[in-house]
């Protein structure tokens, strides 16, 4: 249990406040994911306890109905992670060409493992994506929900070292 | 009605049916087995296990028979190759990551998955992988976890928000990963929460403080009566070695249904508690504790009674008797008492005001039917907390609730309801009556009626407010309307005028007033003569005797205890206390010693408890419920009505010849069985209200799991979240008035008497309240639950 569940933020509550409009009444609920999208973004990547009971004060929820969803899904994070997320794909395609260096690349380049975060909080290596639909610009990964194809080992050092 | 009923054809049988039932209701009826985890008749459909697959003849696959509808001339097969493969499969897939650790599990005996993996399972899996481990939680000190037999099935997810209404077992994760349990570090704190231990098919949630004690197949089942609120549910008392390993619910769909609460599950382990009274014992001219044996015990008894009656006459003894025992019990006491002359008896330990008994009912009634209770379409609650008193009386409500019944409450505090209330009104005690004059006022004129002139003068003055005009518009639309009053309501230093107006309500509204009384045979106890002014079955007694509050206060030469213990049973422990000990002789039969009582009384004579006892209990609805020893109690202990029917014979009185309790129950129950009940007519009322206060209130009422000796010594429940609270709750508004932040501690002043509490704030206490809730040692010096006290903060 946290002390005191924290506020979200005004801006936070305004994003929830057109999802739930966009269902019908009383059906706040629905707008889970994308409240806990929301406060995943504001709180560089990843979700806490507290902000999950937030979430669940704020559309009238039990926690448990809100950490069922935060656990369930992948693209919310529940314990603490680098603020920059990186998927590479390694499905058939990216397999083929070459997705599986890549994330070498990537570990020995960060010094961390897949799932895991730099300790200086930079960069978070979440994992070996399946398929993220890019096939024809193989090999690929995904960094802050945004794609970058036809990866080199070259490209990637470009793209990681940009990350602020 | 005709169309709705079909015919459907199992395993080449053809079975009558309704329309949109499931398949599953339909075999249950009429015993055709099909195997299952998650299927609950008393839960949703959530056809997750599959393990009901059965074979559906035009359906290109087996059918979860849980999940279908059926339908006419549809043909199943439940032991074809296609259903028992089907079942097989899924068999397979369910052991794929059970642990198969039955020899250590408590559910192994009684487990639905062992029993099913007999019938379906196979020998050798196909699966050689590693299973998977889930790490264990602790939900707190009632429900034992071992996540990794989880499969899966969701019955106690499900439990949690349809029934307990509190959701906090949920299942996180996904796929292979996904565990049920509460995600963070947090106790389950439902007042029901030991059903999900039944409702666990396999051994993953099972009872803690059963664990590893007994096997199911070494144990001895009873029937037996849970001895804590006035529901009555139906248990079966689980047995070895003349020791209670455990309680469950017995079903009795008019009484509990199949449920039973966390209180009525756990309180056994109060029978096994360190204090228990083995001997009787008697206190010699020096003031030391001596066992004797139980004649010379009863003997020296009536030698005292009769000293005190030949000295200052019988009218000096008064029996201050418990709310929970059994009718025989009860019926043997007022006999002995009664012929021996003495007429002050009562079992009303936690009233007040005693006016107008004339008015009373037969005894405390519901008003309706237990199960009628979850067909009413408006309900409003009057100085009660259901879930608390009753749990699972609050469990009817609630699924009246749940159906659109539309609740709503006056109370002092503003408790936590398991469901949404329509309108809540949250006062002070002294404030209550107003509310309801105004209610009754808001009826008066919408329903056009002319109030008689007393009524008239009464609330003329009155002011209604929307919510008032709201909540009686409510009443009166609604055309199967329930009202219950409780515990607050019976403490109230006005119970007469706030039963007098809710009374005049419900017959201007059409609706059924009903009262949650104390203990769990309170009923029993009115209609076996426990009261000074009635006899067996509700006559007018032959010589009316004094009453609790006076018996105290008149501080007489005797005194008899049954199951009482001064301290926490009685409304004014220190009033109660002072009287005891300027008595000349006491006698307390007890389940327990403590130095209280023993500071206190002269004899103590240890009395059977619970499932110790034989006898009988009158529920709300007038419900007679018999019991049997489930199990023989501890060296010297006693069924109580033993004790009495000898003692009648020491005090030299006829017709005390009784050898069983069946003998006993040929005398009562006859009696108490012709009653009908009889709700209460409304007292005169006063010509004005009592003002109301602007000083600091006290209220106390007794925490769910403090209700009596029993329960209080449960270890488990005792260890639970909502137990033991140690303090003085108030709202923020009052405690910046007194100046004292939270945690600080508070000196508090009642009569003569001091107590030091800290604070705790709890926005639910009215304005100008204090909250403390009963049983905390530090307040026995204090007095009347419901009086003025002084508050501020505490120097040190």
């Amino acid at each position: 249990m946290t002390e005191t569940t924290p506020q979200l933020s005004e801006h936070t509550k305004a994003e929830i406040d057109r999802w739930i409009k966009k269902y019908p009444q009383g059906q706040q609920r629905s707008a889970v994911l994308a409240a806990l999208r929301e406060v995943q973004h504001e709180n560089q990547g990843f979700l806490t306890t507290g902000l999950m009971d937030a979430v669940a004060e704020y559309l009238d929820l039990a926690p448990i109905e809100v950490y069922e969803v935060a656990s369930f899904y992948s693209m919310l994070e529940t314990r603490p992670v680098g603020r920059h997320s990186i998927s590479v794909c390694n499905n058939v395609s990216c397999m083929l060409r070459g997705g599986d260096d890549i994330i070498r690349h990537i570990e020995n380049k960060l010094g961390i493992k897949v799932g895991e975060s730099t300790a200086d909080g930079r960069v978070f290596l979440k994992q070996e994506e399946e398929c993220l639909a890019a096939c024809c610009g193989a090999p690929m990964m995904m960094v802050d929900h945004k794609f970058y194809e036809n990866l080199t080992t070259e490209k990637v050092d470009e793209i990681i070292d940009e990350l602020d | 009605m005709s169309d709705d009923r079909i015919t459907i054809e199992v395993d080449g049988k053809p079975l009558p049916a309704r329309k949109g039932q499931m398949l599953i209701e339909v075999t249950d009826q009429n015993d055709i087995y099909v195997p299952r985890f998650c299927y609950h008749d008393k839960l949703s459909v959530a056809a997750n296990c599959r393990m009901c697959l059965v074979d559906v003849e035009k359906a290109p696959k087996p059918l979860p028979a849980c999940a279908t509808p059926v339908m006419d001339g549809m043909v199943v097969r439940t032991r074809s190759a296609l259903a028992l493969g089907a079942q097989k499969s899924v068999m397979e897939f369910l052991l794929i990551n059970h642990p198969l650790d039955c020899p250590i599990c408590d559910q192994g005996g009684e487990c639905e998955l062992q029993d099913l993996a007999m019938g379906f399972g196979n020998d050798v899996s196909q699966y050689q992988e590693t299973k998977r481990v889930v790490k264990d939680k602790d939900i707190g000190p009632l429900v034992q976890t071992d996540m990794t037999r989880c499969i899966h099935c969701t019955r106690c997810v499900r439990f949690g928000e349809e029934i307990a209404g509190l959701r906090e077992l949920g299942a996180t994760g996904r796929g292979e990963n996904m565990t049920i349990g509460t995600y963070v570090e947090k106790s389950m704190n439902s007042e029901l929460s030991g059903n999900v231990i039944d409702l666990c098919p396999v051994g993953a949630l099972t009872s803690k403080p059963f664990r590893y004690s007994a096997r199911a197949w070494e144990m001895q089942q009873c029937r037996g009566i849970a001895p804590h609120d006035c529901l009555g549910s139906n248990v079966e008392v689980h047995i070895h070695n003349n020791r209670i390993k455990r309680v469950v619910p017995g079903a009795n769909e008019a009484v509990n249904e199949v449920w039973l609460s966390d209180r009525d599950r756990f309180s056994y382990e109060g029978l096994y508690s360190e204090d228990r009274l083995l001997r009787p014992m008697l206190k010699n001219s020096e003031g030391q504790w001596q066992e004797i044996d139980w004649s010379e015990a009863l003997r020296a008894v009536a030698d005292r009674l009769k000293q005190v009656r030949e000295r200052d006459g019988a009218g000096r003894i008064g029996a201050l008797v418990s709310a929970s025992s059994t009718n025989e019990e009860y019926y043997l006491l007022q006999k002995v008492l009664r012929g021996f002359g003495c007429h002050n008896i009562d079992h009303r330990m936690r009233q007040t005001d005693f006016s107008y008994p004339q008015q009373d009912g037969l005894f405390p009634w519901l008003g309706q039917r237990v199960s009628e209770l979850e067909l009413n379409d408006a309900i409003l609650i009057v100085g009660s907390e259901p879930r608390r008193e009753v749990p699972l009386i609050n469990h009817r409500i609630r699924k009246a609730a749940l159906k659109g019944a539309r609740v709503m409450t006056i109370n002092p505090l503003a408790c936590d309801f398991n469901f949404d209330l329509d309108s809540r009104i949250v006062c002070r005690p002294s404030a209550m009556a107003h509310h309801l004059a105004a209610l009754l006022k808001a009826a008066f004129d919408i329903t056009g009626t002319e109030p008689a002139n007393a009524v008239a003068a009464l609330i003329n003055a009155i002011e209604c407010n929307e919510q008032h005009q709201h909540m009686a518009q409510t009443l009166i639309d609604s055309s199967n309307t329930g009202i219950i009053l409780g515990d607050t309501v019976q403490a109230h230093p006005n119970r007469a005028l706030l039963d007098s107006l809710v009374l005049r309500l419900a017959e201007l509204t059409s609706a059924k007033a009903g009262y949650l009384p104390d203990g769990a045979n309170s009923a029993g106890a009115w209609l076996a003569g426990i009261v000074p002014h009635r006899s067996v079955a509700g006559k007018p007694a032959a010589e009316e005797g004094l009453h609790a509050a006076d018996m105290i206060e008149q501080s007489l030469s005797a005194y008899i205890l049954y199951n009482i213990e001064p301290g926490q049973d009685c409304i004014n422990p220190a009033a109660l206390t002072a009287a005891l000990q300027s008595a000349d002789f006491v006698v307390a039969f007890s389940g327990y010693r403590s130095e209280e009582l023993e500071s206190v009384a002269d004899v103590l004579l240890p009395v059977a408890q619970f499932a110790e006892n034989e006898g009988s209990f009158v529920n709300i609805e007038g419900r007679v419920q018999g019991f049997k020893q489930a199990i023989k109690p501890a060296e010297e202990i006693r069924p109580g009505w033993r004790a009495w029917r000898i003692l009648g014979n020491e005090l030299g009185l006829e017709g005390f010849d009784y050898q069983s309790i069946a003998d006993i129950q040929t005398d009562i129950l006859p009696a108490i069985e012709s009653t009908i009940p009889a709700t209460a007519r409304p007292a005169p009322l006063p010509a004005s209200l009592p003002a109301i206060l602007q000083t600091l209130e006290r209220i106390t009422l007794r925490p769910i799991y403090a209700v009596d000796a029993l329960v209080r010594r449960g270890k488990a429940l005792q260890q639970t979240a909502v137990a033991g609270i140690q303090g003085v709750m108030m709202n923020r508004i009052t405690a910046e008035q007194l100046h004292i932040q939270e945690g600080e501690d508070v000196h508090i002043e009642q009569d003569a008497g001091s107590a030091v509490l800290p604070l705790i704030l709890n926005e639910s206490v009215a304005d100008g309240c204090c909250y403390i809730p009963a049983g905390q040692p530090a307040v026995e010096g204090l007095s009347h639950w419901f009086g003025l006290i002084t508050a501020g903060k505490a120097q040190n």
